[in-house]
């Protein structure tokens, strides 16, 4: 349950079956129950045949028919290791957050740093300025990568950072110089936060932001590095995450 | 003898401020004008107007000396000299109010306290202009969701009978803070108090970073705003004392006051 999108896996002892990602409505309650009907209509499966639900994210608390719950941190990381053994460092650029995290080679959680505080290096601060110049969200990642010359854009408050990309708009810069500008802000904050902890190969990015190609591009540039894609929707790992702390707590309970 | 006249021009991000003194150093014409793009059309507007008010003075030109300060001032027109606007700001306050010691100068897009030395001159200051929380670009932000103009937000908090606290520290989060607090029927005047508390504890903490000393101010255009004069005060367990001459305009009055220098 993040803070714009809800997302919901289901899978079985073999694997996955299906996932899904809405935007949020207008309650917790509301949102979970949506996602995961429609989640195990793919899956052709009805909400009675659930054995367990483990909710995460902001509104896990909220969640009526989880039996559990885990902090997004553990289900991001176990479900980026899930997805893929090599990892062992999970850059969550979530809608309104942003969250480094060290993996074990088993997926526990070894040590992780945030920015919840202040909204630059996060989904929102992108959906701010993409507006801002009138470009869609979803094609600000594409226009981004066009352009080998992002502008500099100085500020590290997303507030000024939108002065200070109106004042390129009336400049007539080109537009996929701003938006890579834009991409290239982001990632400037994400790359600050990764440096304050020892980060260890491989890293793989999650969280809706990961689906921006201008940001990925800049981010692996200021990070001087490349990211392990995974071979699951990156956005949906936190489920996943989710997903496998239920199915572990059913073989704990099965062994008693 | 022709009369000679002293001009200081404060182009801060919001707004030009333009303050003309005479000989004696009384302040004969002030003006406050909205900021164009170009910090030198503001200051060009700023000057023109201040000048219009001024019988024997035809254009700013004709000013005997001018200080440019704020954060435009390298581009204010016919500028004989700028200073950093901490200076005049100082410099502005100790003219009209020489006991006070402490100012938070509250502006468009920045935050700062300056202490003084007994001269008017700076002893210390700490700014945040990082951040857009706790700046007028705030405060514009804040009115909007509550579909007011500023100065109706700013006395919303008056009626306040409970603080709601807003605990988000960033604008933008802040911003959906308000709007689901507001969305779940919390009365405004109480939500509004929680935001001027909010600006109010990052006040303090700038000011503690320079040593609080008696008496304090409040320079800048949020300096009008009566609710936050209210929660600074509470917070900070100290009065907030008011100035003879508009809080807004202090700026270009300490740049006026070093242009007299040259007399």
């Amino acid at each position: 349950m993040g803070s714009l999108t809800a997302k919901a896996y289901v899978m079985n002892e073999k694997g996955v079956l299906a996932g899904e990602i809405i935007r949020v409505r207008s309650t917790n309650i509301d949102s979970a129950t949506n996602v995961m009907e429609k989640a195990l209509a793919r899956a052709k499966l009805r909400f009675s045949d659930l054995d367990a639900c483990c909710s995460t994210g902001y509104g896990r608390y909220e969640i009526p028919f989880a039996r559990m719950n885990m902090s997004e941190i553990s289900c991001h990381g176990l479900g980026a290791f899930m997805a893929d053994k090599s990892i062992r460092t999970v850059i969550d650029i979530g809608g309104q957050d942003c969250k480094v995290i060290l993996i074990d080679g088993a997926g526990n959680v070894r040590d992780f740093i945030m920015n919840d505080k202040c909204a630059a290096g996060t989904g929102r601060s992108l959906e701010i300025l993409a507006r801002t110049i009138g470009v869609d969200l979803k094609k600000l990642g594409d226009l981004a990568v066009k352009s080998g010359k992002p502008i500099n854009i100085t500020n590290k408050c997303s507030i000024f950072m939108e002065l200070e990309v109106l004042n390129h708009l009336y400049d007539r810069k080109r537009l996929k110089h701003i938006a890579c500008g834009i991409a290239d802000a982001v990632a400037k904050r994400v790359a600050a936060l990764a440096k304050a902890i020892d980060i260890e190969n491989n890293v793989c990015i999650t969280g809706g932001v990961s689906k921006n190609p201008g940001v990925m591009r800049q981010l692996a540039y200021h990070m001087n590095t490349s990211f392990t894609l995974l071979p699951v929707d990156p956005q949906i790992i936190g489920a996943l995450g989710a997903a496998c702390y239920a199915m572990q707590a059913l073989r704990v309970e099965a062994k008693t | 003898m022709t009369k000679k006249y002293f001009g200081g021009c404060d182009v801060g991000s919001t707004t030009g401020k333009a303050v003309i003194l005479n000989e004696s150093g009384n302040i004969i014409a002030s003006t406050i004008v909205p900021s164009e793009i170009d910090p030198e059309e503001t200051s060009v507007k700023a000057l023109e107007a201040a000048c219009a008010k001024v019988g024997d003075l035809a254009s700013y030109k004709d000013i005997a000396y001018l200080v440019g300060t704020g954060y435009g001032r390298n581009e204010v027109a016919f500028a004989n000299e700028n200073i950093s606007e901490i200076s005049c700001h100082a410099m502005g306050t100790f003219s009209c109010a020489p006991a006070v010691k402490t100012i938070v100068d509250i502006g468009g897009q920045d935050v700062k306290t300056i202490s003084l030395n007994g001269d008017g001159s700076v002893l210390e200051f700490a700014m945040n202009d990082k951040c857009a929380a706790g700046t007028g670009r705030f405060f514009e932000a804040m009115s909007r969701i509550f579909r007011m103009d500023l100065d109706e937000f700013s006395s919303l908090s008056l009626k306040a009978n409970k603080i709601i606290p807003v605990t988000a520290q960033c604008s933008v989060f802040a911003e959906s803070e308000v709007i689901s607090l507001l969305a779940r029927r919390n009365p405004p005047e109480e939500v509004a108090a929680g935001i001027q508390t909010a600006v109010s504890k990052r006040c303090f903490t700038l000011l503690k970073r320079i040593g609080m000393q008696p008496l304090v101010t409040v320079t800048g255009g949020c300096a009008k705003s009566k609710g936050l004069i209210k929660a600074l005060t509470k917070t900070i367990g100290m009065e907030v004392t008011p100035l003879p001459v508009d809080p807004q305009i202090i700026g270009a009055l300490g740049a006026a006051v070093f242009a007299r220098r040259h007399q």
